[in-house]
C-alpha cells in the first residue's frame, strides 16, 4: 500500500486549538517537566494603540504648522507633595530595568542618553549602580519587595522614589534572576551567594495593604525631607482599584505597566496570561483619577508595549502624563539585531543566537545571560559587545524620533502642547479597542459598553 | 513610662515634644541641623505612637524616645543609637545600616526588616515576620517571635531568647537564627544544625551586646539547607 493515493490528498487540516505553537508547548512540557522562563513581553496579538487613529485637524479643527510652530513637550511629574518635582524635556522616559538583568554598560548608556534628552532613567531590582547615578541626571530609585541593595545613601541621592508593587509582565509573580547572571558584583549588591538562582519576592516585607503603604510612603518622605516625588508602580490587573488605592496611599505619580511590558526572566504563563493590555489599563487608570478629581494633581505614567511616537501620542491623548519605554530602548541598542559593532566593524551574531536556540528577530533569551549583542548579560566578554557611547547615541536618536512624531501629530490636532492631546482626538478601529479604550468606533458614535448598545 | 533625668550639659541635649511639635520637624533637625551642632542626645517626649520617628539618621547621636512609637521607628538608621522606652509598631529599624536600636517594650510586625547592619535589640516579644529579608543586621529578641520570622533572610544573625512561631526561616539564605526556646515549626529549606564553638561565641557576644543573662549553650542553631538555591523542577514546587 502506497503512502499517498492520487485520489486522496494528504489531510493537512490544521487545528486552531492545537496549532504548531500549542503542539510545541505540549511537546516541550512533556519532554522537560518544567515551565518555560523567558524574557521580553507578551508576544500574542492584543488590542493595542495600533487599533486607534487620530482625527486631526480639518474644517472643524484648526491644525498647527507641521514642524515649525511651537509645540511644548515639557513634562512635570510629582507636583502633589514633593518639594522638588521632576521636570523633563519630553514625556518619554526610560523604564525601570535592573543592573543584573542588564549590564552596567547598558545602564550607563541609558543614563547618558537620558541626560542628553532631558528625561529620566529608573533603577531596578538590585539597586543603584554608580555608573547609572553618574551618567543619569534624573534618576528614579525603585523600592522593590526584595530591597536588594536598597540603602539610605542611594535613596538620598535619587531624584524620585518608585515603590514597585507589580510589573505588567508578571503581576503578583515576583521575579527571578537565574544563577548564570548572578556574578560577583551582582551577588555583592544583592547580599547573596554567587551563582544561585535568585528570587525576588512577590510582596513587600514591611507593609501589606494600602493603609500600611500610606505609612511606608510617609516614612520614605520623612527620610528624604519631603523633597522627592514618590511614584507607585502597579502591574495592570484591577487597575481601576489599584490606581485609587495608590492615590489613597499618597502617591505623587502612579505608574501603570500593562501586560505587554517586558521582563528579563519570567514564566511564559505569566507573560502571556496574567494581567490586562496597556490600552485597557490606561483607560481604567484615567477614569480612577478623574473620579477622585486627581487628574493633573497625581500624574500618570503608562508603560508596556509603547514603541513609537504614535503610541506615545495616543497614550497622552487618552490621559497619560508620560510614558516609559524598556523593550524598545533595548531594541534601539541592538536587541534582536543580527550583528554587534566593535573595533570599527560589524560582527555577525547569528551563530551566537543559534547557540542559545534562537535567531535574530525571535530572541527572548534574556534569562540565559548569553545575550549575543551584549545587552542582557553579566558575562565579562559578552558585555563588551555593547559600546555605551554608541548605544547612547542610538537611544537618543530613537527617543528624538518618537518625540518628533509626537509633536507632529499634536500639531496636526491643533495642540501647541503635547499634553493638550485629548480623547476627543481619537477613534478606534476595532470593537475590542473601542470597548477597552472607551472610544467610538471610527465612523460611528458607538462606544461599546456605553449607552444602549 | 521611664523618665530620663539628664545630668549632662544642657547644650548637648535637645528635646522635642511631639505633643506640640511634628515628626517632620524632629526628622528635619536630625538630618539637617544635628551634624556640627554639638548636640549628642535628642529626647523625644510624648511620641504618642506616631509613625516614622527618628528615621533616616546619618550621624552619631543618642536618641531617647520616651514612650511608644508607631510604624518604622528608626527606619534606615545609620550611626545613631536609639532607645525606645515603650513599644513600637511595624518595621522598627527597617533597612538599618549601622548603629543600635533598643526597644524596651514589645515590637509589632517586620521588626528589623531588610536591615543591612547594626544591632536591633527588643527586650520584649516581636510579632510576625521579625527579621524578614534581613541582609546583615543582628537582631536580639529577649522574648518570643511570631510566625514567618526571618522569611528569605539573607545575612546577619537573629537571636531569640524565647520561642519562635510557625515557618521559622522559610526560604532562608545565609542568615543564621539562634533560638533558646521552642520552635513551633521550621519553614521551607530551614533546618536545625549543631551549635559549633563559633556559634557559641557569636551568641555569647550578641547576648552580651543586648545585656541578656542566658547561657549560649541553651540555644539551637537554625540555618538554610540550601536546597532551594537552585530552582529544581523535580521538587514539584511543593516544599
Amino acid at each position: 500500500m502506497s503512502a499517498s493515493h492520487p485520489d486522496r490528498p494528504l489531510s493537512r487540516e490544521e487545528s486552531a486549538g492545537y496549532d504548531r505553537k500549542v503542539l510545541d508547548y505540549i511537546r516541550g512540557a512533556a519532554a522537560h517537566g518544567l515551565y518555560e522562563i523567558r524574557g521580553l513581553g507578551a508576544k500574542r496579538h492584543l488590542p493595542s494603540f495600533d487599533d486607534l487613529v487620530f482625527l486631526a485637524g480639518s474644517a472643524s479643527r484648526y491644525p498647527l504648522e507641521g514642524y515649525r510652530e511651537k509645540c511644548t513637550t515639557k513634562t512635570v511629574l510629582g507636583t502633589r507633595y514633593a518639594k522638588k518635582p521632576i521636570v523633563l524635556d519630553t514625556p518619554i522616559t526610560f523604564a525601570g530595568m535592573s543592573f543584573g538583568s542588564l549590564s552596567a554598560r547598558v545602564k550607563e548608556a541609558l543614563g547618558r542618553a537620558a541626560t542628553e534628552l532631558g528625561t529620566s532613567t529608573t533603577t531596578g531590582d538590585g539597586g543603584m549602580t554608580q555608573e547609572e547615578r553618574r551618567s543619569s541626571k534624573t534618576l528614579v530609585y525603585q523600592c522593590l519587595p526584595s530591597r536588594y541593595g536598597f540603602n539610605p545613601d542611594d535613596l538620598r541621592s535619587a531624584d524620585a522614589i518608585e515603590v514597585v508593587i507589580g510589573q505588567g509582565a508578571k503581576p503578583g509573580g515576583g521575579g527571578m534572576l537565574l544563577g548564570q547572571k548572578v556574578n560577583p558584583r551582582v551577588a555583592k549588591m544583592r547580599t547573596l551567594p554567587e551563582g544561585i538562582d535568585q528570587r525576588s519576592a512577590c510582596r513587600h516585607p514591611d507593609w501589606t495593604g494600602p493603609d500600611d503603604l500610606a505609612i511606608k510612603i510617609e516614612e520614605l518622605r520623612e527620610i528624604t525631607d519631603w523633597e522627592k516625588p514618590v511614584y507607585v508602580k502597579v502591574g495592570a490587573t484591577r487597575t481601576y482599584n489599584d490606581v485609587k488605592l495608590a492615590v489613597h496611599s499618597g502617591a505623587d505619580v502612579v505608574v501603570v505597566d500593562g501586560m505587554q511590558g517586558g521582563t528579563a526572566a519570567t514564566q511564559t504563563v505569566f507573560i502571556e496570561h496574567v494581567g490586562i493590555p496597556t490600552l485597557a489599563a490606561l483607560r481604567q487608570a484615567v477614569e480612577a483619577l478623574e473620579e477622585m478629581d486627581m487628574r493633573g494633581k497625581v500624574q500618570l505614567i503608562v508603560s508596556g508595549g509603547i514603541r513609537t511616537g504614535a503610541d506615545v501620542a495616543k497614550a497622552l491623548a487618552m490621559g497619560a502624563d508620560a510614558v516609559s519605554i524598556g523593550q524598545g530602548a533595548l531594541m534601539a541598542m541592538g536587541c534582536n539585531g543580527s550583528s554587534w559593532f566593535g573595533g570599527g566593524a560589524h560582527h555577525d551574531a547569528t551563530a551566537d543566537y543559534a547557540a542559545i536556540g534562537t535567531a535574530p528577530g525571535f530572541c527572548h533569551h534574556c534569562h540565559t545571560g548569553k545575550c549575543p549583542v551584549g545587552i542582557t548579560t553579566q558575562d565579562a566578554e559578552l558585555e563588551l559587545r555593547l559600546d555605551p557611547m554608541m548605544a547612547a547615541r542610538h537611544l537618543k536618536n530613537y527617543f528624538k524620533t518618537m518625540t518628533m512624531e509626537l509633536t507632529t501629530v499634536a500639531r496636526a490636532c491643533g495642540k501647541s502642547n503635547v499634553h493638550h492631546l485629548e480623547r476627543e482626538d481619537l477613534v478606534a478601529l476595532t470593537i475590542e479597542a473601542a470597548a477597552m479604550a472607551k472610544l467610538p468606533l471610527a465612523g460611528t458614535n458607538w462606544v461599546p459598553g456605553v449607552g444602549n448598545l | 513610662m521611664e523618665s530620663v533625668t539628664a545630668d549632662r550639659a544642657a547644650v548637648a541635649t535637645r528635646r522635642f515634644d511631639l505633643a506640640h511639635g511634628t515628626v517632620r520637624d524632629l526628622n528635619h533637625f536630625l538630618h539637617r541641623e544635628l551634624p556640627g551642632s554639638g548636640v549628642t542626645r535628642v529626647d523625644v517626649e510624648n511620641p504618642g505612637g506616631r509613625h516614622a520617628i527618628a528615621v533616616g539618621i546619618d550621624h552619631p547621636v543618642d536618641v531617647e524616645v520616651l514612650g511608644h512609637g508607631g510604624y518604622y521607628l528608626a527606619g534606615m538608621n545609620k550611626h545613631a543609637n536609639i532607645t525606645v522606652h515603650g513599644n513600637v509598631g511595624w518595621g522598627v529599624a527597617e533597612n538599618m545600616m549601622s548603629g543600635t536600636v533598643r526597644v524596651k517594650g514589645f515590637a509589632s510586625e517586620a521588626a528589623g526588616a531588610t536591615g543591612h547592619g547594626g544591632t536591633l535589640i527588643i527586650e520584649g516579644d516581636a510579632s510576625l515576620r521579625c527579621g524578614i529579608s534581613m541582609k546583615g543586621i543582628d537582631i536580639v529578641v529577649g522574648g518570643s517571635i511570631g510566625n514567618y520570622s526571618a522569611f528569605m533572610a539573607q545575612a546577619g544573625r537573629l537571636v531569640v531568647c524565647g520561642d519562635a512561631g510557625d515557618a521559622l526561616g522559610d526560604s532562608l539564605y545565609e542568615a543564621v537564627i539562634y533560638v533558646r526556646g521552642r520552635i513551633k515549626s521550621l519553614g521551607a529549606d530551614a533546618r536545625e544544625e549543631p551549635m559549633t564553638a563559633a556559634d557559641l561565641a557569636a551568641v555569647a557576644e550578641l547576648l552580651g551586646r543586648a545585656g541578656f543573662p542566658y547561657a549560649p549553650s541553651e540555644f539551637k542553631r537554625v540555618a538554610s539547607a540550601r536546597s532551594l538555591y537552585h530552582w529544581n523542577a523535580d521538587a514539584d514546587q511543593e516544599y
